[in-house]
């Protein structure tokens, strides 16, 4: 570098200070943005006064995204412990905090018990086939999946596999549907009636249709999937498709006209079209809506269990409203905060997607 | 059959017992069963125990069977998920295949081979009508209320409920449940109208002095203590529940209604038992040495059922809601237990035997209340019976557990040609004949009788 001049040298460690300093700040805001979405906002100030930032000014931050929120928490916690124990049901008291947690701990001991009983069954069966065997080694054997019944965390993973399957069917019929709608009056015109009608209808009038529809049309020996997987997934599908059909359609729609004109000058096929210009511009239109469509979709599955007493978390609600025994309440409290937790973080998940895709200052 | 077969997939059902005295009666090679991953409905009730007993204790296990236990929201959605093929069979109602068999409600042919208990149900009051209800009642010299208690002493009280313009409603679980006939059977017998159903008012409710509603067991409770109705007949825990929580007093058991009544059976469709026959064998198997050991030694294994079925995968209530009537106790009136040793039974009278004449009396009770809307010969009540009812697959299932050595040969009627005896242990007192069901209607107070139909809301013909 010799073309430096002699001031800027005197200059440099001081600037090449203020520059690293810059760069920090600025990573320090990217990193912010992005702990944003995730849910971790509080990291930030930490993060900042780590940096070496005005601890005061930061210290406000922290109360302000970390302090408030708990305190709030603690504040609900105190004040549903003190609550609880004097609304008197015919299943006893509402549980507090903590018989809530206690039954935590009793699902996690329930799941582990399951397994071990799991585990004991495959060792009857491997004896059992082994002594046939030592027998008569022609005789046939057999080897059986565990049938036994589904613990919490089970539940907890059928929800999630319905509510995905339903999801993505949902979002593979509403892209392509709205894109359309989007591009071409004609079809938004007629589509446009049968949208305004279906949106609103509840997924609990739709589960008796598809029970039946499902029944009629998958055999019952040994299907691919299992009759009642379907019926939620379905019924999820046609709840969680609309958001996403609305928004691709808008997102759609509102291109830029000068990129379609440059699309058009360019002579591109209606396919490359659609790939290059449309689906870019709208998608954060798309996930948008897609978002919206995951968080009916859970809400929905969680009801259609319920009520079809398919496999998942709603079936452990009723199942557990069935019981009446005195725990039954605190397992359904612990059942409400995880369709809660779980709800939050598919919200994350999705608000982390969309801000990958969209085009805002947090790239 | 007399060469050893190479494997057992070559051995025929009649071999099958050969074989196994071949292998030594303790390990008996279980049946070649075509399906050997099965899926069981139930509903949460303790008379489902012999379900939750055969897998607990590894009876199903031992026929080679895999079963899932499932328990389902309703009576409705479990019939129709066992017609569908969802569930491979279920813990029902008697009442249910043959309501199904004959088209009342969903029509389907579902069989049984297994009858799952006698006994177990009660009927309970709110708190305000036996505070009513309780001077009309006589009183034993330790002023407890006599037992059995008569419905003679509610009619004054239901009528006192229609002068202050409040219908008297009551619940029970389904139009073709057990609960459902006891109950009208002893509002009847008080003089008490529980209402008729016709062809196109399938309410129950025609002529009624009492209104009888569904509500789903477990929720009788919470239903009678939001005051939508006055009075409940279902199986336990839903009775002693009532005690515990303080919202109601049972008035009787079903034992007294009806001394060792049927009340459910196991219940698969037609279809399934004939692709099936080995496999239902097999449940039939597994299902019998768990009622055995239910009822063996006096209930001694009384307790530790208790224990499993208050599971939450199975009935799911406290233990000691469960533990008073599986233990042969019943509390009434809070504080007033009473023995009632045969509250459930699972074994004992030949429990597990699907007798003709339970049939038959269902369908007299059906025709009584108007669920048969026309007259019926005798000869098609045992005709319907037998199509529903299969004795001659229990017999085949308890001969190889005789042979296996897991069953005694004295435990089973192996003569009966599937009609009990005269039966006299009703609470008016009306001799019931399985083999004379017309003759039997005819005694019966209030009931369509001969060729007696609603029309309009009217009784016609006769």
């Amino acid at each position: 570098m010799t073309s430096v001049t002699e001031a800027s040298t005197l200059s440099s460690a001081e600037a090449m200070r203020a520059r690293r300093k810059a760069r920090l700040a600025h990573g320090l805001n990217r990193t912010a943005a992005t702990l944003q979405i995730v849910g971790l906002g509080w990291l930030s100030p930490l993060l900042r006064m780590a940096a070496g930032d005005s601890p005061r000014q930061q210290g406000q931050e922290l109360w302000q995204q970390m302090g408030v929120p708990l305190t709030a928490l603690m504040l609900f916690l105190a004040a549903w412990a003190w609550l609880a124990p004097q609304v008197n049901t015919s299943l006893g008291a509402i549980p507090g905090p903590a018989q809530v947690w206690e039954q935590v701990g009793n699902l996690r001991a329930d799941h582990q018990a399951e397994r071990a009983k799991e585990a004991a069954f495959y060792d009857r069966q491997a004896k059992r086939n082994a002594e046939l065997l030592a027998k008569d080694p022609a005789a046939e054997v057999k080897t059986r999946p565990y049938a036994g019944k589904p613990t919490y965390l089970d539940q907890i993973i059928t929800s999630l596999k319905t509510v995905f399957t339903g999801f993505l069917l949902g979002a593979l019929v509403a892209v392509p549907l709205g894109v359309a709608c989007g591009l071409s009056r004609t079809v938004n015109a007629a589509m446009n009636p049968l949208i305004q009608i279906f949106k609103p209808v509840s997924p609990l009038a739709w589960l008796p249709l598809v029970t039946m529809v499902v029944s009629a049309t998958v055999s019952s020996d040994n299907p691919t999937f299992e009759k009642s997987f379907l019926t939620s997934a379905v019924t999820v599908t046609l709840c969680s498709l609309w958001p996403t059909l609305i928004n691709t359609a808008v997102g759609v729609s509102s291109i830029d006209k000068d990129l379609m004109n440059v699309g058009k000058v360019l002579q591109l096929s209606g396919p490359t079209m659609v790939r290059r210009l449309v689906l870019p511009s709208a998608l954060p239109y798309i996930f948008t809506g897609l978002r919206l469509s995951l968080g009916v979709g859970w809400m929905v599955l969680i009801a259609a269990e319920m009520l079809a007493q398919n496999p998942g978390l709603g079936k452990f609600v009723w199942d557990e409203f069935q019981n009446g025994s005195s725990s039954s309440l605190a397992r359904i409290m612990v059942a409400v905060f995880t369709i809660g937790l779980i709800g939050f973080l598919l919200d994350r998940v999705m608000l982390a997607f969309q801000a990958a895709v969209s085009h805002t200052g947090t790239r | 059959m007399t060469r050893f077969p190479a494997s057992p997939r070559t051995a025929l059902l009649s071999a099958a017992a050969t074989l196994a005295l071949t292998l030594g009666a303790a390990q008996a090679a279980p049946l070649d069963v075509e399906k050997d991953q099965l899926k069981l409905g139930f509903i949460k009730l303790t008379d489902m125990a012999p379900l939750a007993i055969a897998a607990e204790k590894g009876f199903f296990e031992d026929e080679g069977l895999s079963v899932t236990l499932e328990p389902q929201a309703n009576w409705k959605v479990l019939l129709d998920r066992v017609i569908s093929g969802e569930l491979d069979g279920a813990h029902m109602l008697a009442g249910q295949p043959l309501g199904a068999t004959i088209g009342f409600g969903t029509q389907a042919n579902v069989v049984t081979a297994f009858s799952m208990d006698l006994n177990g149900n009660g009927i309970t009051l709110s708190n305000e009508v036996w505070e009513r209800m309780k001077p009309n009642l006589p009183k034993g010299p330790d002023g407890k209320p006599l037992h059995p208690i008569k419905a003679d002493a509610l009619k004054p009280v239901i009528a006192q409920y229609r002068a202050e313009g409040k219908p008297f409603t009551m619940g029970m679980v389904f139009p073709v449940s057990t609960h459902n006939y006891e109950l009208r059977y002893w509002l009847a017998a008080g003089g008490i109208n529980p209402g008729y159903y016709a062809p196109n008012d399938v309410s129950g409710q025609i002529q009624a002095d009492a209104l009888l509603s569904v509500t789903p067991p477990p929720q009788m409770p919470a239903t009678l203590e939001a005051g939508t109705i006055f009075g409940y007949s279902v199986g336990e825990p839903w009775n002693q529940q009532a005690v515990m929580k303080g919202i109601g007093v049972p008035v009787i058991t079903d034992t007294e209604i009806w001394k060792n009544n049927p009340e459910k059976v196991f219940g698969v469709t037609e279809g399934w038992a004939a692709k099936n026959p080995k496999t239902h064998l097999a449940l039939v198997k597994a299902l019998i040495r768990a009622a055995m050991w239910l009822d063996e030694n006096d209930n001694a294994n009384r307790a530790e059922a208790v224990k499993i079925l208050a599971k939450s995968e199975y009935v799911g209530a406290d233990a000691k809601v469960i533990a008073n009537s599986m233990t042969g106790t019943f509390e009434y009136e809070k504080g007033d237990k009473r023995a009632v040793p045969d509250f459930n039974v699972f074994f004992r009278y030949n429990a597990t035997y699907p007798f003709y004449s339970d049939a038959v009396w269902y369908l007299t009770q059906m025709r009584r209340w108007g669920q048969i809307a026309e007259a019926k010969p005798d000869s098609w009540y045992d005709e319907t019976a037998r199509k529903v009812y299969k004795p001659e697959i229990y017999l085949k299932a308890a001969r190889m557990l005789v042979e296996e050595g897991k069953a005694k040969e004295a435990d089973f009627p192996w003569a009966s040609d599937g009609y009990k005896p005269l039966d006299e242990g009703f609470i008016d007192g009306i001799a019931y004949d399985g083999r004379k069901p017309n003759e039997y209607l005819t005694k019966l107070p209030i009931g369509l009788k001969g060729g007696q139909a609603l029309q309009g809301g009217q009784l016609v013909g006769g």
